[in-house]
């Protein structure tokens, strides 16, 4: 089946994280959702049902490619036989947006399938431009980096996680995808204020929201210490950090993620309803914003 | 001040010994050492390997319990931790490492229950392909049906054991019933396929995994039905051969002479 090229551009309302439980739903009912989300490394097996339910559901709706296994922030080379895999299924699917994390996860030949935290020093900047570059290229796109839901911080960083995002951006013409679940999390257990975070982000460059849940937990000194766990609602405060980051910047494409304790396709929706009200209420004219080519030439640090 | 691979290596290496203290610089707010933070990442990448094994062996955890389950789940991931961020793929080798697991000795069908699975995983991965029609053989003149080669499934996978595994396999997945099984009844091989979206596994009557081993290494029809019936007195290729071809086990065939 033919698609109109703009179904390659992810429109500025409430996206969903499709999960296998909810294909089914997903093709019978075709609920009004602007968008769904997969995690590539998920889709990378040859063929089978995973591959017919999302060209089914890619035909009927824009697709995010969200990145887990690329491991940006390794100080190794990139593993370059997944980025080859990766680049296949972008090529299969026309996603929207292609996004990866500001974490590593790869340690030698190691995956270790966590979003590891990385100390902020100018060698650890040169080493992520670096990979962000070599991503783009191979992709022959922009790429969105997402900002890290953290637990520790590191004795030698040297730059603010907001100022390393942005000198990432300059370095390598990437864009970004701002989650603001992440920006509690961080925040809280950093002891950083949220607020000015958000007001500090360099919001011309966001392409892409991500809103989800997390748990609490308490820290060595039995302060509260949250965890990423996508297991649950949206908290109050983040749907009104939402509000704060969409002031500032327009309505943007805002994914809904929920990836423990999967409820009922329902629940999902209801959290993209809740989503779609604010989008619709933070005024300006959505600009359609087609995915950018890669500089031809990146600037080096 | 630690470069980023003295770093990585380091937080890499505490990560998956327990044994070992949190690394030095890796710190709280306040730049005091936290191993209770750090153990959130610890408990995130074991329960994530453990979590990745426990949807893809489904009844190999039904038949040991989840407690039993995840302590071998776990010390497999760190002898044998994944290669690639594609998880799908991931375990392959642990039937294997239950063969050698020695709280598990006393269950010794249980890696072939797993390596069911794993075909299962595989078969429901594999690359598409339109199964053979079995017409498409019907207009071949005797003479020539000896010499056919079939091309197979990319989904196809054969699982051999000596115990009632597909049995136990049965009876231990999503709607499955437990029941006595007679461990010293007689082996049962297994055939995994997924001609459409569905993966099928089938008893393989005794002699079609030989038939099959020699099909699969490309040896013609008649050469792999002798390589069958050597091992098995009363071996009926017509009754195999339309078996394996409802089943969906090839995908083409050719039938010029080598």
């Amino acid at each position: 089946m033919a698609m109109s090229r703009d179904s390659n551009v992810l429109p500025p309302r409430a996206g969903v994280g499709l999960k296998p439980q909810h294909y089914a739903t997903v093709l019978e009912e075709r609920p009004p959702i602007g968008f769904f989300e997969v995690h590539a490394e998920n889709y990378l097996g040859s063929g089978g049902p995973p591959h017919r339910y999302l060209t089914a559901i890619r035909e009927r709706y824009p697709l995010s490619l969200h990145g887990v296994g690329l491991s940006i922030g390794g100080e190794g080379p990139l593993d370059r036989h997944h980025l080859l895999r990766v680049k296949a299924l972008v090529a299969r699917y026309e996603p929207g947006a292609f996004s990866e994390h500001l974490a590593w996860s790869t340690h030698g030949s190691a995956f270790l399938d966590d979003l590891l935290p990385l100390p902020y020093t100018t060698e650890t900047l040169s080493c992520v431009a670096r990979h962000v570059e070599q991503v783009q290229e191979a992709l022959g796109r922009q790429m969105l980096l997402e900002n890290p839901s953290t637990y520790v911080a590191f004795a030698e960083s040297t730059w603010s996680e907001v100022e390393f995002i942005g000198e990432v951006v300059r370095r390598s013409g990437c864009a970004l995808l701002l989650d603001v679940n992440n920006v509690f999390v961080s925040c809280t257990n950093q002891g950083w204020n949220p607020c000015e975070y958000i007001e500090r982000f360099p919001m011309p460059y966001v392409r892409e929201i991500h809103l989800a849940g997390h748990s609490r937990d308490e820290d060595d000194g039995g302060g509260p210490l949250l965890i990423d766990s996508h297991d649950r609602e949206v908290d109050d405060v983040v749907w009104s950090l939402y509000q704060q980051a969409l002031a500032r910047l327009g309505p943007v494409p805002t994914l809904i993620e929920w990836d423990a304790q999967v409820p009922e396709w329902t629940a999902l929706e209801r959290e993209a309803r809740r989503a779609d009200s604010i989008l619709l209420g933070s005024g300006r004219v959505p600009a359609a914003r087609p995915p950018r080519k890669v500089p031809s030439r990146a600037v080096a640090g | 001040m630690p470069s980023l691979a003295e770093r990585q290596r380091a937080f890499a290496t505490a990560l998956i010994d327990p044994s070992l203290p949190i690394p030095a610089g890796v710190v709280d707010p306040e730049g005091r050492a936290c191993p209770r933070r750090f153990a959130v990442y610890r408990n995130n990448v074991a329960t994530a390997l453990i979590e990745a094994l426990e949807s893809s062996f489904p009844a190999v955890r039904r038949l040991v319990g989840e407690v039993f389950f995840r302590e071998a789940a776990l010390r497999f991931a760190l002898a044998e931790p994944p290669r690639s961020p594609v998880l799908l793929e991931y375990g392959a080798g642990f039937p294997a490492f239950l063969e050698r697991f020695e709280p598990a000795a006393s269950l010794p069908y249980l890696p072939d229950v797993a390596r069911i699975e794993r075909a299962w995983i595989e078969a429901h991965h594999a690359a598409d392909a339109a199964p053979l029609d079995p017409a498409a053989l019907s207009g071949l003149p005797c003479d020539r049906a000896a010499e056919i080669r079939f091309a197979m499934h990319p989904a196809l996978r054969v699982v051999r054991s000596h115990y009632p595994a597909l049995t136990i396999w049965r009876m231990n997945v999503a709607d499955g019933v437990p029941g006595p099984v007679a461990l010293d009844a007689g082996g049962e091989d297994a055939l995994v396929v997924r001609p459409e979206a569905q993966v099928n596994v089938h008893w393989l009557p005794p002699g079609g995994a030989d038939l099959l081993d020699a099909l699969v290494r490309g040896e013609p029809l008649a050469a792999a039905a002798a390589a069958a019936m050597r091992e098995n007195m009363d071996f009926e290729l017509a009754a195999h051969l339309a078996g394996l071809l409802e089943s969906g086990a090839f995908s083409d065939f050719s039938a010029a002479a080598a």
